[in-house]
């Protein structure tokens, strides 16, 4: 990929749009993107009458006021809603990268009488939306006696962010190198040392692909916290912003505060994560 | 490895490192499907006693007055906001796409991470966001477009029943134009150097090269993009949800096939929550989505293997 930007980069580009209209284009849409999200979040900072004064002005030392925050932190437990999504989102990318690439390898290093049609069994829920059985596994739950237990919503979204982990390490398996396995069963060494001594470690690098295509719909769901775990003590960040926003939905300074708490912490997983998933995108992995 | 060897015990180990994934995937993702088509087979009686009935949930989904218009009306929503992504959401994400794999661009890494960035936000974040800038009581939209001279034209479009399902589509647009940009970008980076620079020396613009021989060899990721689109919009819910509440308001101009199976499962107002037919509508929308793959699978896709190669 860097070789071929190279060697195009003496190549001009097209005439009837110019340089200057593709950078125009791409810039206005930029803000288009950003704008929103900028323009809550520096409201955030304002008091009520610099809100409704001038809303598209910046923060200064006159308008500055964390007020908004203030209320959010009093009136709502957010930061046991921040610890509950960071709780189920971390054990379900545990559980789901362990099985997963358990799986994975399963599929790719062995061949057994059924394995193409195992691999499609799993991929059934890459397309297939698992919502579609919230009637039975809001029944399951009920019977499993896990209402409003992170464990509900753990095991919900390790189901469902299996198929593809398994799709995205399935690839990454089959890159492995085969002296590496190789020499390992000529000195004796089991299957399960060889996968989780020599195989499970390698797969690190595919951690962060993994973890963003799986975990940030997680992160952002709203659907199973709110049929399975809508109790106060078990909300999520999104579902407890929601009730929160329906809640105080005139107190603009509350409101404004608690989408900014919301989006601050996956702005900066993004931006620190931005090139991986890139990478991940474009070299093929999700198609 | 022989197929001798395998077929006359099944290696423990391979049993051993399928088993957490397949068991956990089958017992919350395939069972509950495959059960809730069962469970849409049975209505209560008046005792509340679950009878089976076959199909009838469906007739009466799909024919009874109490059923039928909501549902039909949520169907035709959803066909909306479907059409909304494709003929909006597809070609933005094809233009920036086509901008973005121009050669020599500087800047490219900063606008593909901004661009990109309402795409990883929740949808009920953007829902709420949104709501507050079109909201007349802050006016910054009407500010807006005062600024270009056009607030006489200012509305409240997410007030308005004839309005607020394209306001929606919309802002769903702006929210995920993201992902068709980076899977058409990923086909676009992936297409032979050759291939273009032939076509470069022989005189042709980047115009005529992005119409005449990139956009051809994308039409499979413009396929993969389309039943993307498809799937998503008719499993769509949070926006809706958020912005609209589940009545999807005004008027259930707003309902779509996800809002009206939650309403059903759960109850709203004063009608219970029906789980029987919450199964019904849910299953009717695995079929919908189905049918969208299978005519993805078997009619766009055979078609464009024809032109890759």
């Amino acid at each position: 990929m860097h070789m071929s930007i190279l060697t195009s980069a003496s190549r001009k580009i097209n005439k009837p749009l110019g340089k200057l209209g593709v950078h125009t284009i791409l810039l206005c849409y930029m803000i288009i993107a950003l704008w929103p999200i900028f323009l809550v979040i520096s409201n955030a900072f304002k008091s009520r009458k610099a809100i409704f004064r001038d809303p598209m002005a910046l923060p200064d030392v006159d308008s500055f006021s964390i007020v908004g925050f203030e209320k959010v932190l009093a009136r709502s437990n957010f930061d046991l809603y921040f610890l509950n999504s960071f709780t189920v989102m971390t054990v379900s990318l545990a559980i789901t990268l362990v099985a997963g690439a358990m799986a994975a390898w399963a599929l790719s290093e062995y061949k057994f009488r059924g394995n193409t049609l195992l691999g499609l069994y799993l991929a059934i829920g890459i397309m297939v939306p698992i919502r579609l059985g919230s009637v039975s596994i809001l029944k399951l739950i009920v019977d499993l006696d896990l209402t409003n237990t992170l464990t509900a919503l753990i095991l919900v979204y390790v189901a469902q962010s299996l198929p593809l982990t398994i799709f995205i390490l399935n690839e990454f398996m089959s890159q492995i190198p085969k002296d590496l396995k190789e020499a390992a069963r000529c000195d004796g060494v089991s299957e399960y040392r060889i996968f989780f001594q020599i195989i499970l470690p390698l797969t690190r690098p595919a951690i962060a692909t993994v973890g963003i295509f799986t975990m940030v719909p997680v992160w952002n769901d709203l659907w199973f916290p709110l049929i399975l775990a809508p109790g106060e003590s078990t909300r999520t960040v999104t579902l407890g912003v929601q009730q929160f926003v329906g809640q105080y939905v005139t107190d603009w300074n509350a409101v404004l505060a608690s989408l900014t708490l919301a989006i601050i912490p996956i702005m900066i997983v993004y931006l620190i994560f931005s090139r991986q998933l890139i990478r991940g995108i474009t070299s093929g992995a999700v198609k | 490895m022989e197929k001798g060897v395998s077929a006359r015990r099944f290696p423990i180990h391979i049993a051993v490192f399928l088993a957490p994934a397949v068991l956990i995937y089958s017992l919350f993702m395939i069972y509950p499907l495959i059960d809730t088509f069962r469970f849409s087979l049975f209505s209560p009686n008046e005792a509340g006693n679950l009878n089976f009935v076959a199909f009838d949930n469906y007739v009466k989904l799909l024919t009874d007055p109490d059923w039928s218009s909501s549902f039909w009306n949520a169907l035709y929503n959803n066909f909306i906001l479907f059409l909304v992504h494709m003929l909006v959401q597809n070609p933005i994400g094809l233009l920036l796409a086509a901008l973005l794999s121009l050669p020599v661009l500087k800047g490219r890494q900063i606008y593909r991470t901004a661009i990109f960035m309402p795409t990883m936000m929740s949808v009920v974040i953007i829902g709420f966001i949104w709501q507050l800038i079109l909201n007349p009581l802050w006016g910054v939209a009407e500010t807006l477009m005062w600024h270009v001279g056009l607030d006489a034209f200012f509305y409240p479009w997410l007030g308005d029943e004839a309005t607020a399902l394209i306001t929606l589509s919309l802002i769903s647009v702006w929210q995920w134009v993201g992902i068709p940009m980076m899977l058409i970008y990923a086909a676009l980076l992936g297409i032979p150097e050759d291939l273009t620079e032939a076509a470069e020396i022989d005189g042709a613009s980047h115009m005529q090269i992005f119409w005449k021989i990139k956009l051809p060899l994308i039409l499979p990721t413009l396929g993969v993009v389309s039943v993307l689109t498809f799937v998503a919009n008719f499993n769509a819910f949070d926006l809706i949800y958020a912005v609209k509440g589940a009545l999807a308001g005004p008027n259930f101009s707003t309902d779509i096939m996800g809002t009206l199976f939650y309403r059903v499962f759960f109850g709203f107002q004063l009608q219970i929550g029906d789980a029987s037919m919450g199964a019904t509508v849910a299953t009717t929308m695995f079929l919908i989505i189905l049918v969208g793959i299978l005519f993805y699978l078997f009619v766009i896709q055979r078609r464009m293997q024809r032109y890759t190669f």
